[in-house]
């Protein structure tokens, strides 16, 4: 497995964005993080691994609790703010791009596999 | 290469405009956002619902390898003009965003290409930023103030 993640790849899921929202602020536990989800919770949990490994999140020990907060120096460093929403829109208009192609008459690869 | 997908987000508005140009007919493009099969394919969703015409509602979700279902998104369709335009509502279930409106225009460029504009329009300007910039340090400022009504909720009180 990739240890050190994308940045970008991490944050462009919207269920890690909400999470990066709710700890803008205040610093949660897992479960008060999970609360707000209908997910499950080791689906939250995997979640806040991402975030957690790419630094965008930091744990910090509270007595028998973790709490997760925000690392304000990891976001300071990422530069250009709008980048990642650009990519996510990008990177969902290639794929319709590229499925559609599928459906173009002619020397298309709908084409092609019937033509196999 | 030239970035084919542009956000346009002026300052202190409550929308945004996202612009890319196709490889593709026009009617392919907006074949693409009409067939549940076909948006299943790149949005990478389950499309429960898809009603395309006036009053129509839709309802996605994505889930996660193991099927559990991470998002679901729904809204209702106002206007659907096959090949011209398409506006709906989108709203994330289960998230403390609000509604937003999305006015998604479709034209032909040439024979072989189109363009698709989406301008979306949101609850508020911090809303929008917090959606553009929610995961930087000029959106976490930003947000501040409605994070702070929003956390302030009693679900977000239980620890």
């Amino acid at each position: 497995m990739n240890l050190r993640r994308d940045v970008f790849q991490a944050i462009a899921d919207p269920t890690r964005r909400a999470i990066l929202l709710l700890v803008a602020t205040q610093s949660l536990t897992a479960g008060a993080i999970a609360s707000n989800f209908d997910t499950a919770r080791p689906t939250v949990s995997k979640h806040l691994q991402i975030l957690t490994e790419c630094e965008l999140l930091e744990q910090e020990q509270n007595g028998r609790e973790i709490h997760y907060h925000i690392n304000a120096k990891k976001m300071k460093e990422v530069a250009d703010f709008i980048e990642p929403f650009r990519k996510m829109w990008d990177d969902r208009f290639n794929k319709l791009e590229a499925v559609m192609k599928k459906y173009l008459p002619g020397s298309t690869a709908t084409g092609k596999s019937k033509n196999k | 290469m030239e970035r084919k997908t542009k956000i346009h987000a002026e300052d202190g508005k409550q929308e945004l405009v996202i612009t890319r140009e196709f490889d593709l007919p026009l009617e392919l493009l907006f074949k693409a956002y009409e067939e549940s099969e076909i948006v299943e394919q790149w949005m990478g969703t389950k499309v429960l619902k898809l009603e395309n015409k006036r009053h129509g509602g839709w309802q996605f979700e994505t889930s996660d390898g193991k099927g559990n279902v991470v998002l679901r998104m729904n809204g209702v369709i106002h206007e659907f003009v096959p090949d011209q335009k398409i506006t709906r509502t989108f709203e994330m279930e289960n998230t403390p965003f609000a509604v937003q409106l999305e006015f998604l225009e479709f034209e032909k460029i040439t024979d072989d290409t189109s363009k698709l504009t989406m301008q979306i329009v949101y609850k508020s300007v911090e809303l929008r930023d917090q959606m553009l910039k929610l995961p930087f340090a000029q959106g976490i400022n930003m947000a501040h103030n409605r994070l702070q009504e929003v956390l302030s909720k009693p679900a977000y009180r239980n620890r």
